[in-house]
């Protein structure tokens, strides 16, 4: 995507839901769009209902932690099929607070990917049908992709990331 | 003998319809793979399904992120190992996204015939396996011996068969031998005769056609808010291919076609796989054709592709990047990628965080598989049993890729 149609993008959705876009960049040439948490499901819906845009395709939606380890995020790949537009929204929230709306009303797909995202990282899917654990088994009680549940033995004390890499 | 009393109420008689709870695995020999489907039957008719996954989840979302790069590629084998070269090749071009490598043209031509020949096993294993569950063996046994010559091309590149671990960021971890020219020759010309002869066992036979077609429908509209992609999107009648639509690895070079359905059902899946094959036939001889002979089998990223053993041994800089590459200790520019290859079940995807260490930040596997398996209860439900199985075996849902 080029820069000129990141900034219609931007503009197309300031119009209509104004003061959601908190940034907007283009790493390697993939037109990234970071949405305040309260919008974020607007900003879906518009996207994908709106005529000149019409990401109608939810590509990928998944969760990730942020470098401070104090949030998480959820991030969605769009894709609009006919005009080969791609598009990423991102939105972040306090990890002690992991709420956000579904998508799954939007996209009957993201029924799973909101639960692997739940299953992995706690983040709850408010209005999902039926979120609860995927993959792990459901008596875990932690959520294991958060950075603070490191992949090792955590009971070791000699090896620590400064010295020996993550 | 005590008198019969006749019968006043007969509402006491009429039974409350009850319908029988199946387990269909987690070990079923149909489903090909460790996946519960819990069915609500009423007789032979599916009700409800409920499906159970993650009996193969091997967390690599979380191991990659302890793994430097160049470790992370024998993760991807494990996602989809029906077409393993497809995922490491995969994994190669996003990390030289990430890097800014670029590659020779050879290399990605070398590429393509690889990924082509993954993408021929992995169709040819469904559709024999459709076969197999609708009650004819045959063409699967027959069939199967064009996959192990499949594999000996693997082979006689990297050594390995079925967890191909094959080529390195950056290229190719050797020179092509001659030995694997022959074999992609001799593949060539000897397969269209052998699927010639297992199209001629289904394709047109009337109790295949009339097991398949109608059986697990699906349509477009449906497929496509179900996020599906691949072989399954295309038989439900939308003409979408990564290659086609963001090409990547020089695919732009090529001409092919991509074969839709109408329907989605059974039969269309089984027949868009069926002309995919040969579509990738079509592609493998144009790579050969068009090989450029110079440029090598690698591209020039000392940070990430292991320097040859002599110059090791014999120079302080090779010296340097060969321990560097070992122990994983190469810095990567920070960024955030996603690339997507049309793998054998549809557009697998790399998204990835790089915090600028020596492993990602974070990394996640779009897998075709997981996402449009969600959509199989719906796909299933008010049909017999015996469809639901074929249903399954024709939308290739690998456990390893599900599983993740």
């Amino acid at each position: 995507m080029s820069q000129d149609l990141l900034n219609k993008l931007t503009e197309s959705i300031n119009q209509n839901i104004s003061g959601a876009i908190e940034k907007a960049e283009l790493p390697y040439d993939f037109a990234t769009i970071t949405i305040h948490k309260e919008h974020i499901h607007e900003v879906l819906e518009f996207l994908k209902n709106d005529k000149n845009w019409n990401f109608h395709f939810l590509t990928d939606l998944t969760g990730f932690q942020t470098a401070d380890e104090k949030q998480l995020g959820v991030v969605y790949h769009l894709h609009n099929m006919m005009t080969n537009i791609r598009v990423r929204i991102k939105t972040h929230f306090d990890i002690n607070k992991p709420e956000i709306p579904t998508a799954t009303n939007l996209w009957p797909g993201a029924n799973w990917m909101e639960r692997e995202t739940f299953d992995f990282y706690g983040i709850k899917f408010k209005g999902h049908p039926n979120l609860k654990r995927i993959l792990n088994v459901d008596e875990m009680d932690i959520f294991p992709l958060r950075k603070e549940y490191p992949l090792e033995d955590q009971q070791r004390e000699d090896k620590d990331n400064k010295m020996f890499g993550r | 003998m005590a008198k019969k009393e006749p019968i006043k109420n007969t509402e006491d008689f009429v039974e409350e319809k009850e319908y029988s709870i199946l387990n269909l695995g987690p070990t079923h020999p149909a489903t090909h793979g460790i996946f519960q489907n819990v069915l609500k039957m009423d007789g032979e008719i599916i009700h409800e399904a409920t499906p159970t996954v993650g009996y193969i989840h091997r967390a690599f979302e979380k191991l990659a992120e302890r793994r430097p790069y160049a470790q992370i590629t024998t993760l991807t084998d494990r996602l989809n190992y029906c077409s393993s070269p497809i995922n490491n090749m995969g994994w190669h071009m996003t990390v030289e996204k990430l890097i800014g490598a670029k590659l020779p043209k050879r290399v990605e031509y070398m590429r393509v015939i690889v990924m082509e020949l993954s993408r021929i096993a992995d169709h040819l294993i469904c559709n024999s396996v459709i076969g197999v569950d609708t009650g004819a063996m045959t063409g699967f046994l027959y069939i199967f011996q064009w996959r192990e010559k499949i594999y000996d091309i693997f082979e006689s590149i990297c050594g390995a068969r079925l967890t191909t671990n094959m080529g390195r960021i950056g290229g190719f971890e050797r020179e092509w031998p001659q030995k694997t020219w022959d074999l992609i020759d001799s593949f060539l010309k000897n397969y269209p005769k052998g699927l010639q002869e297992f199209a001629n066992l289904l394709e047109r036979n009337k109790i295949f056609m009339d097991r398949t077609i109608n059986c697990g429908p699906i349509s477009a509209e449906m497929a496509l808010s179900y996020s599906f992609t691949g072989p399954n999107l295309r038989a439900a009648g939308v003409d979408y291919d990564v290659r086609v639509a963001t090409p990547y690895s020089s695919y732009e070079d090529f001409n092919f076609t991509v074969p839709i359905g109408t329907s989605g059902d059974t039969y269309d899946r089984f027949m868009v796989r069926q002309e995919e094959m040969y579509q990738s036939m079509e592609i493998i001889k144009q790579a050969i054709k068009n090989m450029p002979k110079e440029g090598g089998f690698h591209a020039d990223v000392p940070d990430f592709y292991l320097p040859p053993k002599q110059e090791v041994y014999n120079n302080m800089e090779a010296l340097i990047y060969h321990f560097k590459i070992v122990m994983g200790e190469t810095d990567v520019p920070k960024g955030e990628i996603y690339h997507s290859v049309e793998g054998g079940n549809g557009e697998l995807g790399f998204y990835l965080q790089s915090d600028g260490g020596r492993t990602p930040f974070r990394l996640h596997f779009r897998r075709p598989c997981f996402i449009y398996y969600q959509a199989y209860p719906e796909m299933i439900k008010g049909s017999m049993l015996s469809d639901a199985i074929i249903t399954m075996s024709s939308m290739n849902v690998i456990a390893g890729e599900l599983d993740a």
